[in-house]
C-alpha cells in the first residue's frame, strides 16, 4: 500500500492510503516519486469544473523520480532518473507520428473514449491524474505510479542536475514554450501575455528566449508580477490599468501582435458576461469563463496570433467570433505535445537558457498535499508553484 | 418468469456476439448499396435492407498484409474481442465462437468463411446449427500515404432477435455498435502498439480481471 492525494469532491481531497501501482502491460514501468507539483489545472479538479472526476481518483499529472520495475518491452532501467510527461503517448499512431503526442489515438482506453468523441467529434488523448475523460489513469501525487508507454514518455535526467530544475519538463516548462511557439513570435513582435501563474511565466520566458522585441504581462497578483518584470517583461496590473487602452498605447496605435491566454476556464474578471458566465459554472450549466480570452481577442492586432495554453473545457457565450473573422486571427490551442519539447528543452535547462526554478514558492511533504491546495488557491500571490516530496519529513 | 430471465439471457448472448462478431460488413454494402450518395449504408438514418447492421472503420498504421493476416486467423480476435471468450477452427470450415452472455452463461455461433481475398477483405456468415443468424466482413484499404491501413468491420444481425436483444443488451450495457466500436479500437491499439490501453493501476482493477472475478 502507498500513500496517494485523492480527489473526493469540490474543494476537498485527501492523502489517503491506496494500492500500490502494478506493472499491466508490457511497456509499463513503475516510478517512485521524488518530486512532484500541483497544477493550475488540478486546481479546475479542487473547484469541481471538470467533468468525469470520481471520488478516490489519484491526482497528479506534473512528476518524476527513480524507475523501480518495468515490464517486458519498457527500454527503462531500475535506477534511472526520469520525468514523465503529463500526456500518455503510445508513439506509434497517426498523430503521435507527427509529433502531436496529446492527440495520441491509443492510450485513453477504448472504453473511456465515448464522452471525449461526443464533446469534441474524436476523442481525446489520456492524461495522468486527471479526469476519466482522459483516462482515469492514477496521477503522481503518490508514493509511486504506473507508467504506461514508458519507452515513449519518459526522459532520462541527469544526476547533476536537482529535481526542482528538472521537474517542469513534465508539463508547464514545454507548455509555456508551445504556448510561445503557437504564437509565431517574429523578431519585432510585441507578445501580451494573460496570466503570470507558471505557464504564464514560462511562456513569457520562452517568448524572450524566440526572440519577442517586448513582452507584456497582465495579472493582479503583485508578487506574480514581480516574477515576470524580474524575466524582463513589462507588466501591467488589471485591476490599477485599463488593458486595452494600455496595450494599445504600448503598441503605438497597431495593437499587439500577438497574445497567449494562459489563463483559461475560471478567468478572473468584472465584466458583466464573465458575471454571468460565473453563475452559470457554479449552477452546472457548464459555460467556460473566457474573460481574458476575449479581452485577447479584441487587444490582438489585425492579422495577429492567438496562442491558447490555457484550459477550456466546453462552450462559452458572447463569443467575439466577429472580430476574430474581420480580423483575420490565428488561434492555436491544445493540449502540450510534451514528448516533442522535452529533449530541446532539457537542453536548454543545462546551458543556462532557461531558468526554471525562480518561480518555486513551496516545497512540502506528501502528507501535507491537501493544505498545498488549499493555499496554492487562496492565497495565489505568495504560493506560485507547490513542489511536493514523498521522501521529505513532515 | 424463470423461463422469460432465460430467454432474456439468450437474447443478451445473441446481442454480444451480434456485437462482438460484429467486425464486419461495411465496404460491402457502400459498394453494393451505394445510392444518391457516397456514404456507408449504416451510416444512412435509413439504412437499406431487413437486417440491422453495425459498421465501423479505423485506421491503423500498419501495412495492409499484416492486418489481414493477423485476423485472417480467427483464434486471434478474443484477444481484443472483448466478449469472445475463443474461437475454435473446425476440420469441417466451421469456427464456433464461443461468445460471453449475462449470468455466466456462453452462446455458440458458427460461422463459415462467406468470401476472403487476400490483403482486401474476408467475410463469414452463420451456419444452419448456428444459435444466432449473423454475417460480418472486414475489408482492409490502403490509407493515403503513410497512414497506413482503412480497417472497415460491418456486420449484419437478423433484426427480430437484434431488436428484442438490444434492448437486453443496453441493460448489459453492451450495446452492439457500442462494442465494436471499443473492440475495433483495441484491435488498433494492440496492432500500433503491442499492447491494450488500461488505466487500471492494479491488475485486479483491468476490465478482464473484473470480468473473471463476476
Amino acid at each position: 500500500m502507498m500513500r496517494a492525494l485523492t480527489w473526493h469532491g469540490t474543494n476537498d481531497v485527501r492523502v489517503d492510503t491506496v494500492s500500490d501501482p502494478e506493472i499491466i502491460n508490457p511497456r509499463d514501468a513503475i516510478i517512485k516519486i521524488t518530486s512532484t507539483a500541483i497544477c493550475g489545472s488540478d486546481l479546475h479538479l479542487y473547484d469541481g469544473v471538470i467533468p468525469g472526476v470520481a471520488p478516490g481518483d489519484v491526482l497528479g499529472h506534473e512528476f518524476m523520480g527513480e524507475v523501480v520495475e518495468t515490464g517486458s518491452a519498457s527500454d527503462l532501467k531500475k535506477g534511472q532518473r526520469v520525468v514523465v510527461p503529463f500526456t500518455i503517448s503510445c508513439g506509434g499512431c497517426f498523430h503521435c507520428k507527427q509529433q502531436q503526442y496529446s492527440a495520441c489515438d491509443n492510450s485513453n482506453p477504448a472504453e473511456k473514449q465515448d464522452m471525449s468523441a461526443t464533446l469534441y467529434g474524436q476523442p481525446m488523448a489520456a492524461l495522468f491524474g486527471y479526469s476519466h475523460l482522459t483516462g482515469g489513469y492514477s496521477g503522481g501525487q503518490a508514493e509511486y505510479a504506473r507508467v504506461p508507454f514508458s519507452d515513449v514518455g519518459p526522459i532520462v535526467v541527469p544526476d547533476h542536475l536537482e529535481d526542482d530544475q528538472v521537474l517542469f519538463l513534465s508539463d508547464i516548462l514545454p507548455t509555456g514554450w508551445m504556448a510561445a511557439e503557437n504564437a509565431d513570435i517574429q523578431p519585432d513582435d510585441t507578445v501580451a501575455v494573460w496570466g503570470c501563474g507558471p505557464v504564464g511565466l514560462f511562456a513569457i520566458q520562452s517568448a524572450i528566449v524566440m526572440g519577442a522585441s517586448r513582452v507584456i504581462a497582465i495579472d493582479h497578483y503583485p508578487n506574480r508580477l514581480a516574477l515576470a518584470k524580474q524575466l524582463g517583461a513589462e507588466i501591467i496590473d488589471f485591476r490599477e490599468t485599463d488593458v486595452r487602452e494600455a496595450l494599445m498605447e504600448m503598441s503605438g496605435g497597431i495593437g499587439v501582435d500577438a497574445v497567449i491566454d494562459a489563463v483559461g476556464m475560471e478567468s478572473h474578471g468584472f465584466a458583466i458576461d464573465n458575471m454571468f458566465d460565473v453563475v452559470k459554472q457554479k449552477v452546472g450549466m457548464g459555460a467556460d469563463r473566457a474573460s481574458a480570452l476575449k479581452q485577447a481577442i479584441l487587444a490582438v492586432r489585425f492579422g495577429g496570433k492567438v496562442s491558447i495554453p490555457g484550459v477550456y473545457g466546453g462552450m462559452t457565450d458572447k463569443w467575439p467570433l466577429g472580430a476574430m473573422m474581420e480580423k483575420g486571427l490565428q488561434v492555436r490551442g491544445g493540449q502540450t505535445h510534451v514528448q516533442k519539447y522535452t529533449k530541446q528543452l532539457l537542453e536548454k535547462i543545462e546551458d543556462g537558457t532557461l531558468d526554471t526554478t525562480f518561480l518555486i514558492s513551496h516545497r512540502l511533504p506528501l502528507e501535507q498535499a491537501a493544505e498545498g491546495y488549499k493555499n496554492f488557491k487562496e492565497q495565489q500571490n505568495e504560493w506560485t508553484k507547490v513542489i511536493l516530496k514523498p521522501g521529505m519529513e513532515n | 418468469m424463470s423461463q422469460n430471465s432465460k430467454i432474456g439471457a439468450g437474447l443478451g448472448g445473441v446481442v454480444l456476439t451480434a456485437g462482438a462478431i460484429a467486425f464486419g460488413a461495411f465496404l460491402s454494402n457502400r459498394h453494393q448499396n451505394r445510392g444518391y450518395d457516397d456514404a456507408a449504408n449504416h451510416t444512412k438514418r435509413q439504412p437499406e435492407g431487413d437486417n440491422a447492421q453495425v459498421g465501423r472503420s479505423v485506421t491503423i498504421r500498419k501495412p495492409r498484409a499484416e492486418l489481414f493476416a493477423f485476423w485472417s486467423d480467427f483464434s486471434n480476435l478474443p484477444q481484443f474481442m472483448e466478449n469472445v471468450e475463443a474461437i475454435e477452427a473446425g476440420a469441417d470450415g466451421v469456427s464456433t465462437w464461443r461468445i460471453k452472455a449475462p449470468a455466466g452463461q456462453t452462446v455458440a455461433v458458427k460461422t463459415e468463411i462467406a468470401s476472403k481475398k487476400q490483403d482486401e477483405v474476408i467475410a463469414w456468415r452463420s451456419v444452419e446449427d448456428s444459435e444466432i443468424e449473423t454475417s460480418g466482413e472486414v475489408r482492409f484499404e490502403d490509407a493515403p500515404g503513410e497512414r497506413g491501413t482503412r480497417v472497415s468491420l460491418v456486420m449484419a444481425y437478423d433484426p427480430p432477435a437484434g431488436a428484442l436483444g438490444r434492448a437486453v443488451a443496453k441493460l448489459f450495457l453492451r450495446e452492439p455498435q457500442v462494442q465494436a466500436r471499443h473492440d475495433l479500437k483495441r484491435f488498433k491499439m494492440l496492432m500500433e502498439t503491442g499492447e491494450i490501453a488500461t488505466s487500471a493501476r492494479t491488475r485486479d482493477e483491468t476490465r478482464a480481471a473484473k470480468q473473471e472475478n463476476g
